[in-house]
This record gives C-alpha cells, structure tokens and sequence, in this order.
C-alpha cells in the first residue's frame, strides 16, 4: 500500500468496525494495520491495546465480551500460528471473537520464509473453527465486513476478515 | 531466597475478605482451584481449565471494558510465565482498576510438580518492574499478607502482587469446568 492510495479502505473499514461498536483494537503491529490503528489512537470512544503476542490479543477479545463489549484483534497472518491453543476457549466457549488478518506469504510474495505459514492460516483456522471472510479486491471489502460482523456480533461465532496481499499488495524487498 | 511458609488455601480469602466486590479471571489449574473456592465458584468469576497464558490478557480486556468494576486476576508462576510480555501491556495501558495476584510455588503442580524457574533465579516481581509496573508487592508472610490488603485498596493501578506459598495441594472446590455455560453466566451476571 502506498500512501496515495485513492481509496482510504483503512478508513471505512474502522468506521465499520466503529458503527458495529466495536470498543477496543488490540494489535499487533502490521504495514497492514497501520492505518486503521492510527484512526483508532485519533478516536476518542475506542482503545488500540499494543500486544506482544497475538493471543494475548485473542483472550483480550474474550475479556471485553465477558462485559459485554467488542473487540476486534488485528494481526499480520504470521500470527494466526501464534494462537491456536487460544481458540480452544473462543471455540468451546462459544467467544464471538473477530480477527482482521493482513496476509503475508499469498499473491505475490517474494519472502520465502513468509509462505509456510501464510498457505497454513485457513487450514489453522478452520480446524479451530473460526469462520473466514477473504478480501481479494477492493468491491469485496464492505460486504466481507459485513458478513464477517454479522457472523460474530449477530450469530456469536468467530470470523477471520482476511486481507489478502492481492487487496493489499504484496510487500517489495 | 528463604522457604516459602504460606498455605496457598488461605491467603486469598485473607487478601479479599469481600470477594463480592470483584470479578476475577484465573488462570488454570490451582489458582482457578483457589479462587473457586473463595467465591463458591460464583458469578463473578471465570476460570480456566486450558488455554495457559491467557489469563493476564483476558482480565486485562474485562478491566478496560468494564473500567468502574475492580478486576483481579489470579494466575501461577507458570501460566504468567508463559505469557509474561502480557505484563508489559498491561503496564503501558495502566488500568487503574486492575490487579493481577501470581501464586507462586516454584512448580507446576497440575502436571506432577515439577521443578519451576522461579525456584531458581527468575524474580516474578522484578519482571513485572521490569515491565513497568510502579505499585508491586512481595508477600512471603502472614504479615505481608496483611499489608496485602491495604496494596490493594491504596495504591494506584495496575497492581502486582507477587505471593509465594509452600508447595501443597490447592483448595479442593470442584467447579463448573463447562466453558460455554460458565460465559454465559458471567455476561448474565454482569
């Protein structure tokens, strides 16, 4: 992504977030996220949560639905591997947790160290049961969220709104 | 570092004389043992029975959501160890109305305890310095234990207190282990 991009996808994809009330942002810092994180430091009625892992992120989700409130944990895909062992209370406890996951290691990749774990994220993540919502394009995007927040706040799953690198451009070393 | 003299059976219902006050989130094994047995497996408690690690974070996402509600959780020497870089978020964070109590007894008791790193050189609360915290307390004595209670109540948030007790059986309490159903009756309550 490069900073004159016409569409501001980051922006309408907070404010989405925002109209669904969603509360807090834990993250883990990601090219990917970057944008959608600053809007989250400049809104007063939200939180961003540095994390140090991305399962802390996942059982933060948790905490805030315990309360009743939403979160969503925003995390490159090298962090899907991060937290498996973490779903297991999301999956047996019926957590409706969201996840935005900026994919490294798809369409375009040129770091071979990223494909072994960005080809494994939908398998990790359907084992565990975590509904994916993928955005190739830029006309996927509000429906994705859509579906994604209604699969979560609505239904009480958890969704995975996956930003693919063909969305968002795979990163040139 | 002197012998642990504590019985981790009765130092929380000293710590919390009013348990009614807080909603706790334990980590798994004994600290969810002793915390089910000082709020009778109440409503304003989740524990965990897997998951090891997530306890610091999912106390620290109730304690932001629900920032006029005094949060606590309890955790071991293990389970914080396995996610201790959560202490530096809760540190940067610094919910005023969040307390974190590690029970530590040097071993991993729910596996056949075996022998833990805070048995030999890690010093839990100097981590949590380390990580930021300014109000950090040291319990390895009944009056320590004592002082506790005023750490609690005085001092400004995030707290961490660092509580070493003898390496014996945890309270006995059997508790709702149904993770969906024990959800539920948190959110109800709240």
């Amino acid at each position: 992504m490069s900073d004159t991009e016409p569409v501001d996808w980051s922006k309408q994809l907070f404010d989405d977030f925002v109209a669904a009330g969603i509360t807090l942002f834990p993250y883990v810092p990601d090219a990917g996220n970057k944008q959608l994180i600053k809007y989250a430091e400049e809104h007063n009625g939200v939180r961003p949560i540095l994390l140090t892992t991305e399962e802390e992120g996942v059982a933060v989700c948790a905490g805030a639905d315990l309360v009743r409130e939403k979160a969503v944990v925003c995390m490159q895909s090298s962090g899907v591997g991060n937290i498996p062992n973490f779903l297991s209370f999301v999956n047996g406890g019926r957590f409706p947790i969201l996840m935005m996951i900026s994919m490294r290691g798809d369409y375009g990749e040129q770091n071979p160290w990223q494909y072994p774990m960005g080809q494994a994220v939908d398998p990790i993540l359907t084992a565990m049961g975590v509904l994916l919502f993928r955005v190739d394009h830029m006309d996927d995007l509000a429906p994705a969220t859509e579906a994604a927040l209604s699969a979560t706040f609505k239904s009480g799953k958890s969704a995975a709104l996956i930003l693919s690198q063909r969305f968002l451009g795979a990163k040139a070393f | 570092m002197t012998p642990a003299v504590l019985d981790r059976r009765k130092v929380l219902s000293q710590l919390f004389p009013n348990p009614d006050d807080y909603l706790f989130v334990t980590g798994l094994a004994g600290s969810a043992r002793d915390t089910a047995g000082l709020t009778k497996d109440g409503t304003n408690l989740f524990t965990m029975a897997g998951a090891m690690g997530a306890a610091t974070s999912m106390g620290l996402g109730v304690a932001m959501s629900a920032p006029n509600e005094k949060v606590v959780v309890v955790t071991g020497d293990g389970e914080l160890l396995m996610n201790i870089g959560s202490l530096a978020t809760v540190a940067t964070i610094a919910p005023e109305n969040f307390s974190i109590i590690c029970i530590d007894n040097g071993c991993h008791g729910e596996t056949g305890g075996q022998t833990g790193h805070t048995s030999n050189k890690t010093n839990l609360k100097m981590m949590a310095e380390g990580a930021g915290f300014s109000s950090t307390l040291l319990i390895e004595s009944e009056a320590e234990l004592e002082q506790g209670v005023s750490f609690l109540n005085e001092t400004p948030g995030p707290r961490f207190i660092h509580l070493r007790v003898i390496d014996g059986a945890p309270t006995v309490f059997k508790r709702n282990m149904d993770l969906a159903e024990c959800r539920i009756r948190f959110r109800s309550a709240f």
